[in-house]
């Protein structure tokens, strides 16, 4: 069953201060193996050999939690496009082939060890502004707010997001632009989040800068690798309600 | 501790008022003490962070932890078909007694009353709340609320939102906790996973904690200590969970003298990606939102199941009268909607006599085809075609199942390489979710003073069997609706207590536990992966307390664990160090967890002689192979303790039905 034969280059790095290298491993796999049960065995082998194995991240291998994170031959998430790193297979792949495996590289995500990094800016950038603020118990009836289908649905698709960071890992410039301007669109296309949109755009803008994100300069590359297809309309919209929230707020 | 008192505190009064009345009589505690009370949330799923957001926006001051990086890549991050609510916006006849008694009889009778009628009142309050928080559930034309159906009930109640429910249910609270983390209410310690519970005078006070990036153990005090951990599906090693999802926050607080109820009580779920090689690492579900147009079936055959077997057949070369619509023919009520426990057990059936399809025998098929020619027709119509061809009907017809169930199709295509409009899917049931967890009263207060159980993790209202879209339904219930009134009859009584320190002696001791048990896994420094251990636990979960169960099956299980246990901590291999990030060393506590609470669960599933809901005996069934309960001698929750002395110990609350008739449970 196990008969692709594979040459593995992955990125070993024990901690963030300490420097990181490239290491290169066989692995014998079957293509029906996701990518990540690929991984597993390799570090099955490793810890036979009373080696330690590769840490990466992981969680709901079905493409959904967003914790999976690594780039795989240059590629955030791998080759496939609109999958992420748990839901690739082996038969993407050939015998013989050798992969190169690497963490998501930005500065707003400094690495932990070997392929983990800490994406922990995301959740300071939502902190910042990215919810509606009501508390438990405030809420009419949810019938009593009708929203179109069509914008419930564009809405939505900015929701998707699994908050992976692949955008940023692919921008050159590090840019969290994409994660943040899905936030902003699924919050703000809704009738519940216009009350706050304008405070909503400037915090969660300004905290993003603030994390050492760089600057968009609409290459396009995060809308590519991303897993969840999260359109780069949601830049230009951010941008636009950007703008227009610099022009009326009064702060 | 022999005389442990389970008093469920369930209040007086009728049925429907019991908790509004309940909830207007209750102590509470006012703001200005509010802000002098700590409360540790452990848990940041839709159970825990709903609870904690709204502990923080009461005025509480909130400690939250998780062991993963972000709050919200909790497990229920996965969720997919949807979340039950007796809103009756269809107009179909559901309303808050239906949903009540729908989830009693779906649970086969095994669940507290009054808890569950507690929780259809709360449904309704949950989808305003999530609608006002900017959860996007699918919309009809009009703008209003779409639903769809689940299985076990003939009405249509289930709120969605495509097929990533849990995802936006999740972000909700998710980022209803990072509005109080903004405002400082909330303290989020991502990363830290507990260790340990720490009590004080008998009550909970606090948590040991391992930071798993430094490895450093800390100890963390609050009044009160909120458990929000999740199911323990993992105990079987293959499950439908996220592959973090473990037993350990609730085991410590068992070895601490709270106690486990029912925890032989599992889910199979009967939509899932078959097992296909050994180098499986988690099974994947198909959402039971696809049994409203998915319809299963094997072969009548041998010989046809042989040869799809093979590769030599395909599903669509066996005719329509070849085909045995096993649950149709079976459970003509109901049909393809039958509960899971039913479901499962009939695909059992179908492939135990030899008419499965995947290669290993060990699937049926979901089959699309009569929804896309149903749909197809439909769709064709109302855009003025009366008289489409074969292949426009088809075209269609696969956009309208495109709509309603795209991205699952395309999961199981990813997996398994396979097109599902094309081919019937091959599916077969897998561990799911667990019923059984800590025992709660009607607090959601364990039997240790100050520690409360939520969600999953606790097991107070699926009985013996939980029903779709019900999960989510009732963590959000405990974290929003429940928690945040009954805590203050815990706290009311602690204004007057001082912040807790974290360097009492109990402290010390429990994090100098904590310690040693590290040392002890680290220092084995035998030959064989925790991997290694976790999977042959999961194939005796999977080989004695699985699908049916039997005496026999039971004491041999038990005694399995037993060997298995013993060899772990003479031969298990942790590489690494203590003082870093180390995932291995995470894993190897969870196992050795998983591990004893293995024993529990066979233990249980011996003592309940009867077959109810997930739990199916083979001893006990009736001549038509349906489940036999015995309500004579079982209609009891089975709490265990683990002694001091590590025997393992039954403890009981009768359950007491004073609205519903306990009927067998007939889906035909
Ligand atoms: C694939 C799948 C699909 C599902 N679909 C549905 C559905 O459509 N409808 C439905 O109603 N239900 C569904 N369920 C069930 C439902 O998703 C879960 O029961 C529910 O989400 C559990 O929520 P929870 O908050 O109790 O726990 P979880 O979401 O599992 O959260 C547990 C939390 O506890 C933390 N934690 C655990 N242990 C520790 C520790 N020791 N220290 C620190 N933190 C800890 C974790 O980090 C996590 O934050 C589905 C389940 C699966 C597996
Ligand atoms: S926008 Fe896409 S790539 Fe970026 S975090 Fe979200 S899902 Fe990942
Ligand atoms: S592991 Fe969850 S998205 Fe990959």
């Amino acid at each position: 069953m196990n008969d692709m034969k594979l040459q593995l280059k992955i990125w070993r790095q024990r901690s963030a201060e300490e420097k990181g290298h490239f290491e290169t491993y066989s692995v014998q796999a079957s293509e029906h193996m996701s990518f990540l049960e690929m991984l597993d065995v390799l570090n099955e082998q490793l810890i036979g050999k009373k080696e330690e194995p590769v840490v990466f991240e992981h969680d709901c291998r079905e493409g959904i939690c967003g914790a999976c994170s690594m780039v795989i031959n240059g590629q955030p998430h791998g080759p496939n496009g609109g999958t992420t790193t748990c839901q690739l297979h082996m038969r993407s792949f050939k015998s013989g082939d050798t992969i190169t495996i690497e963490p998501f590289r930005a500065v707003g995500f400094p690495v932990i060890k070997d392929l983990a990094v800490d994406r922990s800016a995301f959740d300071r950038i939502i902190q910042s502004g990215g919810y509606i603020s009501v508390n438990t118990g405030q809420a009419p009836d949810g019938n009593s707010i009708p929203i179109e289908k069509g914008e419930a649905s564009k809405a939505f698709d900015a929701a998707a997001c699994i908050g992976c960071g692949a955008c940023v890992a692919a921008c050159p410039n590090g840019s969290a632009m994409l994660f943040t301007s899905a936030k902003v669109s699924h919050l703000g296309l809704l009738p519940q989040g216009q009350v706050e949109h304008e405070a909503r755009v400037q915090n969660m803008v300004a905290q993003m800068d603030k994390e050492g994100f760089g600057m968009c300069s609409n290459t396009g590359a995060c809308e590519a690798e991303c897993p969840k297809d999260i359109s780069i309309e949601n830049i230009a919209r951010l941008n636009r309600n950007y703008m227009a929230s610099m022009f009326s707020s009064d702060k | 501790m022999s005389s442990i008192n389970l008093d469920s505190k369930t209040p007086q009064g009728e049925l429907a008022e019991k908790w509004t009345q309940y909830k207007g009589s209750m102590n509470l505690v006012a703001p200005n003490n509010k802000r002098r009370i700590d409360v540790i949330v452990v848990g940041t799923g839709l159970a825990g962070a709903s609870a904690a957001a709204t502990l923080g926006e009461l005025g509480y001051n909130v400690k939250v932890f998780t062991f993963h990086d972000s709050p919200r890549r909790a497990h229920s991050i996965a969720a997919q078909g949807g979340i039950n609510a007796a809103k009756n916006y269809q107009n179909d006849g559901d309303s808050v007694w239906r949903l009540f008694y729908d989830t009693i009889k779906g649970g086969d009778y095994r669940s507290r009353e009054a808890n569950v009628h507690r929780l259809a009142e709360a449904s309704r309050d949950i989808i305003d709340q999530c609608v006002a928080q900017g959860v996007p559930f699918a919309r009809e034309y009009g703008g209003l609320l779409a639903n769809r159906s689940f299985g076990g009930v003939q009405v249509s109640r289930t709120f969605y939102a495509r097929g990533q429910t849990g995802q936006q249910l999740l972000i909700g609270a998710y980022q209803a906790l990072a509005r109080q983390a903004n405002t400082g209410k909330c303290t989020i310690y991502n990363r830290h996973e507990m260790l340990d519970v720490v009590k004080i005078d008998g009550k909970a006070r606090g948590i040991i904690a391992r930071n798993l990036l430094t490895g450093e153990i800390e100890r963390h005090s609050a009044h009160c200590v909120v458990l929000a951990t999740g199911g323990y599906g993992n105990v079987f090693y293959l499950s439908t969970n996220a592959m973090g999802s473990n037993v350990s926050a609730g085991w410590r607080a068992v070895r601490k003298g709270a106690l486990m109820a029912n925890p032989c009580f599992t889910q199979i779920h009967p939509t899932c990606i078959p097992v296909s090689g050994d180098y499986q690492s988690k099974l994947t579900l198909m959402s039971e939102s696809l049994r409203n147009d998915g319809r299963v079936w094997v072969p009548k055959s041998k010989e046809d199941a042989e040869a799809i077997r093979k590769g030599t057949k395909k599903g669509n070369d066996i005719a329509e009268e070849d085909r045995d619509y096993y649950l149709e023919r079976r459970y003509p009520a109901f049909g393809n909607l039958v509960p899971r426990d039913v479901a499962s057990r009939a695909a059992k059936v179908a492939c135990d006599e030899g008419n499965g399809v995947a290669p290993t025998g060990l699937a049926v098929f979901l089959d699309f085809a009569s929804a896309i020619e149903r749909y197809g027709k439909a769709e064709a119509f109302s855009q003025g075609n009366a008289n489409p061809s074969a292949g426009q009907i088809r075209t269609l017809g696969e956009k309208v199942v495109e709509q309603k169930y795209g991205n699952l199709f395309e999961m199981y295509e990813k997996i398994t390489g396979e097109n599902p409009y094309k081919n019937p899917m091959k599916i077969y049931p897998a561990v799911h979710y667990t019923m059984g967890g800590l025992w709660v009263d009607y607090n959601l207060e364990t039997n240790v003073p100050g520690l409360f159980a939520l969600g999953e993790a606790n097991f107070s209202d699926h009985g013996a069997n939980r029903l779709g879209a019900s999960a989510l339904m009732q963590g959000l219930a405990d974290g929003y609706f429940v928690i945040p009134y009954t805590i203050g009859q815990f706290l009311s009584k602690e204004i007057r207590t001082p912040q807790i320190a974290n360097d009492s002696p109990e402290f010390m001791k429990a994090e100098q536990e904590v310690k040693e048990r590290l040392d002890k896994v680290m220092n084995i420094k035998g030959n064989q992966s925790v991997e290694s251990f976790h999977r042959r636990l999961g194939k005796i979960m999977w080989e004695y307390c699985g699908m049916s169960r039997n005496a026999e099956g039971l004491k041999k299980g038990q005694k399995m664990i037993q060997e298995l246990r013993k060899e772990f901590y003479s031969d298990v291999f942790v590489p690494g160090n203590k003082d870093e990030f180390n995932p291995e060393l995470e894993k190897a506590l969870r196992v050795a967890d998983f591990l004893e609470l293995g024993e529990v669960m066979m233990v249980d599933a011996l003592d309940r002689n009867e077959s109810c809901g997930g739990h199916f005996r083979e001893e006990y069934v009736t001549e038509d192979g349906e489940a036999k309960r015995n309500d004579a001698d079982y209609t009891y929750v089975s709490a265990w303790e683990w002694t001091d002395n590590d025997e393992i110990k039954l403890h009981k609350e009768e359950l007491k039905f004073e609205n519903v008739e306990l009927k067998t449970r007939s889906y035909k």
